[in-house]
């Protein structure tokens, strides 16, 4: 397969990697940039394990072709804590318990952050329907709306 | 032991999961985030047949075979057989193939997508032999598959003479209740990094529940000694039970592969597979025969229970032991008799699945509670609080309930924190107009701790703890962390029987190779068991600074610190350690099922609340509480957590989770077409709490993680029964199943009206 040249900035720094164009973007990111804070839970689209944020959209890398990223601003969990300090969501996600087994977590951080960008003070349904592309088996997802909620209510 | 007068610190706060930050910064290392230079993949090919012979395999066209590295059931230098109870399970298939996902022939290449589309141009030719699908099937015995009648495991509890009541009752009363297969749906897929190194053995790492298993599973496959087999759990996104005993077929597999190869295997599941072809929970079929006075006492039970174990024994004979315990449900009757079956069929084995059989057992029995009351005229609650087990009676098998036990009360709270009677008077109101009618139900339950009878005595479970010179105390133990707290609590227990603080506690991750065998991560065993070991250690380990006279009773955490960093310096390892020894007067006979089936049982009523749409046939949840009486909650915020997750994985069991079979194979082996519950389909699950300390438990505390899912599916249908005045037996209750019941009712209430006409 014919390999080709894409450019991209990840948590705010250019990267080129040459890859085959249909090349899931989650593998360019855990394989070619080593960011395994991604994960992989399906590979169909349906668990958001693997979201980041691509040009501020909430979006599963596993069905995105690496080639379609190009020269997009893309953002892992890697890249949420700002200067070595946990995001205050991370810090709430600990505090109300909201990470068990921990794989679904930084899509569900992802997913919390598109939220919180697009809607400060969400309602239970707002975050209901925010987090409804992320699927967490252990914590039946209560603990998950507490940490949002906590968030949104400090920053008022 | 916890004392009321040492008021605890640290055991029954919120302290944070250890680790924590390692999850929500994504570096928490999980198996396929370990990469190895030089690194293979692996992959499996499968028999794609329910039951037949191999004829022949070949490799097609297209592939540069050379490249690659193939294992065949010839290549295995040991036992090809997966060590685990009974020994009848192939680590690939020779000859026979007994399910569709029976492994058959291993690939590895260092490219993924090679080695992926190389599974697909391996050909094997069968000569198909007959199969079997389901539990009447195997009874049947027409086509047998295992043994001598496709029976892995039979079991019988008498108590009283059942036979001997039927005459004087005055109503007998029957049922049949059945549930289907249940896919634990871990989010991390399992998985598997393998190294071979002809001086030091195997290594393997993944996601695992139980190292110790892996490695009592790979020693024979490979002929090796425990210390040339080494095993390392990764971080591990999940479990639920899927990951007691497949793990070891993994780990077999890409051991095998890098035994061949000389390079590193990494084998890791895509969702496919994992749901196709690793444990589920057993199919089941219950019948209940109950003989009751007029007056509301149970007088006999008589109740069959059958479970589906699929084509190999794997841990079927425990999980049927376990639903044949908690068969009778919470309840004190002098006459019963549970007659119990585990049977063989050619689908991928069934395995552990927390409730581990207690769910199936206790729907069945929460479910025909309601029936009963209904036919003597009584409430459900009424009819229950008349039959409950209270201190000083006996369980099924003869267990006295020594701790205090009120389920009566218990059962008074759940249903006023769910506001049950006003509500009860309000939807019978509501329903007489409308399309959507709303219905509240609810279960009463228990759940037995540990592993059962002789169990924990066999195991002999050790840990042990060491303290650094840096003051630091570590805990060894081979209990696994899987998102339900294992860390954490060992930790919190340790610190506060040292007096030190949680932070300075650390959990080693286990490694066969550094923890001692302190048995499997399952069974909710690991806080009562496990975190008293810890305890127990713990108390010795701070005797030992006291006798050395480097600390003074009333000392701080720094001081004990310190009183470490001076003993290691002056005196040398600072290390104990504390083996598992059987709390006084338990008594278990294996044969006749008799006696302390569990150290301890939890105690648990939920109350669900629905609506159901009769249009579409959908089931909406609208309230659920969940109350439960566990001994000492050793951390409020991760054991909530615990119950809400159990909540909504019984919530999918008993309403969304859909296994359909084609051949004995997974047909719906997806996210998109196996429906677990998402962010929008649960409702609020408030989750309380009755502490009443378990004085063999550590701090107090007895087991928590598989109650919840005992006790939603029955509480559910007792609330669409409630809503409809349908009464359904089966689980998962799907809105196809619903409409056509409505239908049902419906022509046979036109019958009604046409013949009164
Ligand atoms: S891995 Fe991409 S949605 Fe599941
Ligand atoms: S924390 Fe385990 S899947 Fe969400």
């Amino acid at each position: 397969m014919a390999e080709c040249s894409v450019s991209f900035t990840v948590n705010g720094r250019i990267q080129s990697v040459t890859v085959p164009p249909m090349k899931r973007l989650l593998d360019v990111l855990r394989e070619d940039l080593n960011l395994t804070g991604t994960k992989e839970g399906c590979g169909e689209g349906e668990c958001g394990a693997c979201a980041v944020l691509l040009n501020d959209e909430l979006v599963n890398s596993c069905l995105v072709p690496v080639r379609d990223a190009s020269g997009a601003r893309i953002c892992t969990i890697e890249g949420v804590p700002a200067a070595g300090q946990l995001h205050r969501l991370q810090q709430a996600f600990i505090e109300a318990g909201a990470a068990q087994c921990g794989i679904c977590t930084p899509g569900m951080i992802m997913a919390g952050l598109q939220l919180l960008s697009r809607c400060p003070h969400p309602t239970l349904e707002e975050i209901r329907e925010g987090l409804s592309g992320n699927l967490c088996r252990c914590t039946g997802y209560m603990r998950i709306f507490e940490a949002i909620q906590n968030v949104a209510q400090s920053s008022e | 032991m916890y004392s009321k007068s040492m008021e605890p610190r640290i055991v029954g706060t919120a302290v944070p999961r250890k680790e924590a930050a390692a999850k929500v910064t994504g570096t928490a290392q999980y198996v396929d985030d370990v990469s190895l230079p030089g690194m293979l993949h692996g992959v499996t090919v499968r028999s794609g047949h329910p039951r037949a012979l191999i004829r022949h395999i070949h490799f097609g066209d297209g592939i540069p075979w050379h490249e690659f590295t193939i294992v065949t059931a010839r290549d295995i230098p040991g036992r090809n057989i997966v060590t685990l109870i009974f020994d009848d399970q192939p680590f690939l298939a020779d000859g026979e193939i007994n399910h569709p996902e029976e492994p058959v022939l291993l690939l590895a290449h260092e490219n993924k997508d090679m080695v992926r589309r190389a599974r697909q141009h391996v050909f094997i030719d069968y000569d198909p032999l007959p199969a079997i699908f389901d539990i009447d099937e195997a009874l049947q015995a027409k086509t047998i598959i295992w043994g001598e009648d496709n029976v892995f495991k039979r079991y019988c509890i008498e108590k009283g003479d059942v036979d001997a009541v039927w005459s004087q009752a005055d109503f007998i009363v029957e049922g049949e209740y059945s549930t289907e297969a249940q896919e634990q749906l871990y989010i991390e897929p399992q998985g598997m990094l393998a190294t071979w190194d002809p001086e030091t053995g195997i290594t393997v790492r993944g996601s695992m529940q139980c190292p110790f298993y892996v490695q009592k599973a790979l020693m024979p496959l490979f002929n090796l000694p425990a210390e040339k087999v080494r095993v390392i759990q990764q971080e591990t996104g999940g479990a639920f039970g899927g990951k007691e005993e497949y793990p070891s077929m993994i780990a077999g597999h890409a051991a095998l592969l890098a035994w061949k190869s000389g390079r590193p295997v990494k084998m890791i599941y895509d969702r496919e597979e994992d749901m196709a072809a690793t444990t589920k929970r057993h199919p089941s079929r219950t019948r209940h025969r109950t003989a009751v006075s007029r007056d509301g006492r149970l007088l006999a039970m008589d109740i069959e229970f059958i479970i589906d174990g699929g084509a190999y024994a794997t841990l079927s004979s425990v999980v049927l032991s376990r639903g044949t315990i908690h068969a009778a449900g919470p309840y004190r009757c002098d006459n019963i008799r549970v007659r119990s079956t585990a049977v063989a069929t050619n689908t991928p084995p069934h395995g552990a699945f927390r409730g581990f059989g207690a769910p199936q057992s206790l729907f069945a029995i929460e479910r025909h509670m309601n029936k009963v009351a209904r036919t003597l005229g009584l409430t459900p609650e009424e009819f229950r609080r008349r039959n409950f087990l209270r201190q000083g009676d006996s369980t099924a098998t003869g267990q006295l309930i020594k701790q205090p036990l009120d389920l009566a009360r218990l059962q008074q709270r759940a249903l006023q924190l769910a506001g049950y009677a006003d509500k009860l008077e309000r939807f019978s109101r509501l329903n007489r107009e409308g399309t959507r009618k709303k219905g509240i139900g609810f279960s009463t339950f228990m759940h037995g701790a540990g592993f059962t009878g002789s169990g924990e005595r066999h195991l002999q479970s050790v840990v042990h703890l060491e303290a650094r010179a840096d003051g630091t105390v570590c805990v060894l133990s081979s209990m696994t962390e899987m998102g339900q707290g294992t860390n954490t609590i060992l930790a919190q227990i340790a610190a506060e029987a040292l007096g030190t603080s949680y932070e300075q506690v650390q959990v080693l991750r286990p490694d066969t190779a550094q923890v001692p065998n302190s048995g499997p991560t399952v069974a909710s065993r690991t806080a009562m068991v496990i975190g008293r070991l810890v305890q127990s250690a713990a108390l010795s380990l701070k005797e030992k600074l006291l006798q050395a006279a480097l600390l003074q009773p009333g000392y701080t955490p720094e001081q004990f610190q310190s009183a470490c960093r001076e003993y290691i310096c002056s005196i040398g390892p600072l290390k104990t350690s504390a083996q598992y020894e059987e709390p006084p007067g338990v008594h278990w006979d294996d044969e006749k099922y008799r006696g302390e089936a569990y150290g301890a049982f939890s105690w648990a009523v939920h109350v669900a609340e629905v609506t159901v749409d009769t249009v579409t046939g959908e089931i909406q949840l609208d309230d659920f509480v969940a109350l439960q009486e566990v001994g000492r909650v050793l951390n409020p915020v991760l054991a909530r957590g615990q119950i809400e997750g159990g909540v909504a994985q019984a919530i999918g069991y008993a309403l969304y989770e859909k296994v359909v079979w084609r051949d004995g194979g997974m047909a719906n082996n997806q996210m998109t077409n196996y429906i677990m519950p998402t962010a929008m389909d649960l409702p609020p699950i408030r989750v309380y709490f009755e502490e009443i300390p378990y004085e063999h438990g550590a701090m107090g505390a007895k087991g928590i993680g598989e109650l919840p899912m005992d006790g939603p599916a029955p509480a559910i249908l007792n609330a669409v029964e409630n809503a409809l005045g349908i009464s359904f037996c089966h689980i998962p209750l799907l809105p196809e199943d619903v409409l056509s019941e409505l239908s049902v009712a419906r022509e046979a209430a036109l019958d009604l009206a046409g013949s009164v006409v």
